[in-house]
């Protein structure tokens, strides 16, 4: 039977299983037990399990990571949230330094299971300071897992599982996501930490996407079918540790990769993904593999400049297109004034 | 206060870190090292001020600590000489020291970022309901940090715990006090403004230590929260390595001779000797150290370097 819930409600569920389920987990964060309680995810929390494992914090980022790594390694399992993944880069000394190697470092003696939530804004003016997608720099430290959850089953399957995990996982909730619906199981599951899940199947082309951009790529492959061509869609859902194999094996299907991601261009997931495929499957493919991301430089604020910073299915669709050597209109990719896309839906009333 | 095992750990630590600094020569032991001589009392007074459940944390120039609360002398040697017997099997070296049987929960070379990690054990303790208490060393430098201050603002919020001890030894590598810190206000005076109880003391005097730091432990002990001490101390070694480095003009000779008169070994040996100690005892002490060290040295040369393969694990920790 389909239990449809909202991606925020899952993550409230989930986050109350676990409070309920282990006296060790707590949940803090900046606006945790406030009235709008983490964009709904936190709500009512704080009633039924306490001011003490409930509760909000100073706003110290840096230090109250450290204090959450220090409580881990005391045996508490802590869950510590922020608003916006950009207040979370005043933690980097404690998420980078300390956390990601408290457990190597010191010879495998001590564990951290922390995790860190971290959302990404978009839409809405959200600007330079609150909507980076800097999943790629976390993965690139050695010792940090990184999950990022699509779908409300996933977001609560993975939340309990980074909550169950001994070491540190960052938690990367993209905004726009918290008001989508799904089926979401009742009771305890977990969604493991690493496997890609596959989306979508197809023969023609892979199309790897990270977070919202999944939603984008489900949208190209509609697209893609009335030009018969049928996209294979793979939800990384884990970014660290990445799940090459599945990668690998579509892409030995299909012989085609895009790869669609929210992070700018350079020196991000979407290289590190081609080059996996590059090393293994380069006699597999039949095209160069393509990115589909915003440009390499900061998200502007006016929706005038928002407009078209945030690649679309339209772009993912056009660069499938150039693969299979179709005509690509690049000036048809462009958006006017006329249409604001720095919303989700016609729902959203902001002002986030 | 029984003046002799504070003497004996003061006396231990000064021959440690003069075997590490005659050995440093030989090249076996590759990796920075930051020697405590000078600046004995503040870790053997403090360490003595706990009970064995408490906890430490610490940072860049950690032996001393790590010994006084209790460290395996050969996992500390092993360690700096990169040894699979190390404390950390060789990952860590000189500036990761850890022994958690001891209660010693880790030290970094990052300035500060134990202080918030101590913090956090004591928030861990006080919602766990126990009576551990927690005592994080850093110098007056960390001070400087930010996360210093955000750890005493939730320190002093929670009523953690915690004890904040920090050694003052005027310099941050060869950065004077004077250029990092207002002259009209004296370094204690920073957790005051946090409404956290704190005091100055000389931190060259091993009873005066003790005496503060145990009336801070009781009172964390006893749920009335935090304290700082600031101890002011000297470094008599360079900031780094095995020698001295006033040749290179960042103090003055005077200065440096004003506190070696101040030794806090020498004062507190003058006090033995005058309340009834002999010197047949404390010779006795010496040869005891010396074959403790002897023996640790030849324990680590003898032991094995870690296999290659282990360089890769342990990353992440498996499910418990």
């Amino acid at each position: 039977m389909n239990r449809v819930r909202k991606y925020h409600e899952a993550l409230l569920e989930a986050a109350d299983l676990c409070l309920a389920r282990d006296p060790k987990v707590y949940l803090m964060g900046l606006g945790v037990p406030d009235p709008k309680s983490i964009f709904g995810t936190t709500l009512g929390l704080q009633q039924k399990h306490g001011a003490q494992r409930v509760l909000d914090m100073p706003t110290s980022e840096n230090g109250m990571t450290g204090v959450a790594l220090g409580s881990a390694i005391a045996g508490m399992r802590p869950i510590l949230t922020h608003q916006r993944l950009d207040f979370a880069l005043l933690a980097m000394d404690q998420m980078v330094n300390q956390a990601a190697k408290w457990h190597y470092m010191f010879g495998g003696q001590m564990r951290v299971p922390l995790v860190i939530r971290m959302i990404l804004g978009r839409g809405w003016g959200q600007g330079p300071q609150h909507s980076q997608s800097l999943h790629a720099w976390f993965a690139h430290v050695p010792g940090l897992k990184v999950v990022m959850p699509v779908t409300p089953h996933d977001a609560k399957g993975l939340l309990i599982a980074s909550v169950e995990d001994d070491n540190p996982v960052l938690f990367l909730e993209h905004r726009w996501l918290h008001n989508i619906t799904g089926h979401v199981p009742e009771g305890h599951y977990t969604v493991p930490i690493g496997p890609a899940r596959i989306a979508r199947s197809g023969k023609d082309v892979t199309l790897v996407a990270t977070s919202y951009m999944v939603l984008e790529a489900l949208r190209a492959a509609e697209l893609l079918t009335a030009e018969g061509i049928e996209a294979e869609v793979i939800d990384l859902r884990t970014i660290s540790p990445l799940d090459a194999d599945a990668i690998n094996q579509s892409v030995g299907r299909t012989g085609r990769l895009v790869v669609a991601d929210l992070g700018t261009k350079s020196f991000g997931i979407s290289g590190e993904i081609i080059a996996r495929v590059v090393e293994t499957q380069l006699a597999a493919l039949k095209a160069p593999p393509g990115r589909v991301s915003p440009p390499d430089h900061p998200t502007p604020t006016s929706p005038a400049l928002a407009n078209n910073y945030y690649p679309r299915a339209a772009h993912i669709v056009a660069a499938v297109r150039w693969q299979f050597g179709r005509p690509v209109d690049e000036a048809s990719l462009l958006v006017d004034n006329a249409t604001w896309l720095d919303v989700p839906d016609k729902c959203f009333t902001g002002p986030f | 206060m029984d003046l002799k095992p504070l003497y004996y750990e003061m006396l231990r630590i000064r021959r440690v870190e003069e075997r590490i600094a005659t050995l440093y020569a030989e090249q076996q032991m590759r990796c920075p090292v930051h020697l405590s001589i000078g600046q004995e009392a503040v870790a053997a007074g403090a360490a003595a001020a706990l009970q064995g459940g408490d906890q430490v944390m610490s940072g860049h120039r950690s032996h001393a600590h790590y010994l006084a609360k209790g460290g395996s002398l050969r996992a500390m040697l092993a360690e700096i000489y990169g040894k699979a017997t190390g404390c950390c099997g060789g990952k860590g070296g000189s500036m990761h020291l850890v022994d958690l049987a001891a209660g010693f929960m880790g030290a970094v070379p990052i300035v500060g970022s134990t202080i918030p990690i101590a913090v956090g054990l004591a928030f861990g303790a006080q919602l766990q309901g126990t009576s551990r208490v927690t005592l994080a060393f850093f110098g007056e430098g960390a001070t400087e940090e930010g996360v210093f201050h955000e750890s005493i603002n939730f320190a002093s919020l929670k009523k953690l715990p915690v004890v904040f001890v920090c050694e003052n030894n005027f310099y941050s590598v060869y950065s004077p006090l004077a250029v990092r810190q207002p002259s009209h206000r004296e370094v204690f005076k920073q957790a005051i403004g946090h409404g956290v109880e704190s005091h100055q003391a000389d931190g060259n005097e091993v009873a005066d230590v003790l005496r503060l730091t145990g009336a801070a432990v009781e009172k964390a002990r006893s749920g009335g929260g935090p304290t700082f001490i600031e101890f002011q101390t000297y470094r008599w070694r360079e900031h780094c390595g095995p020698g001295y480095d006033n040749d290179i003009g960042y103090r003055t000779p005077e200065e440096y001779e004003q506190w070696k008169a101040r030794c806090p070994l020498d004062r507190t040996r003058r006090q033995l000797l005058a309340t009834g100690t002999g010197t047949a005892e404390l010779e006795a002490m010496e040869a005891r150290i010396e074959l403790e060290i002897t023996e640790a040295v030849a324990f680590v040369k003898a032991s094995p370097f870690p296999p290659r393969e282990s360089a890769a694990q342990p990353l992440f920790a498996a499910h418990s």
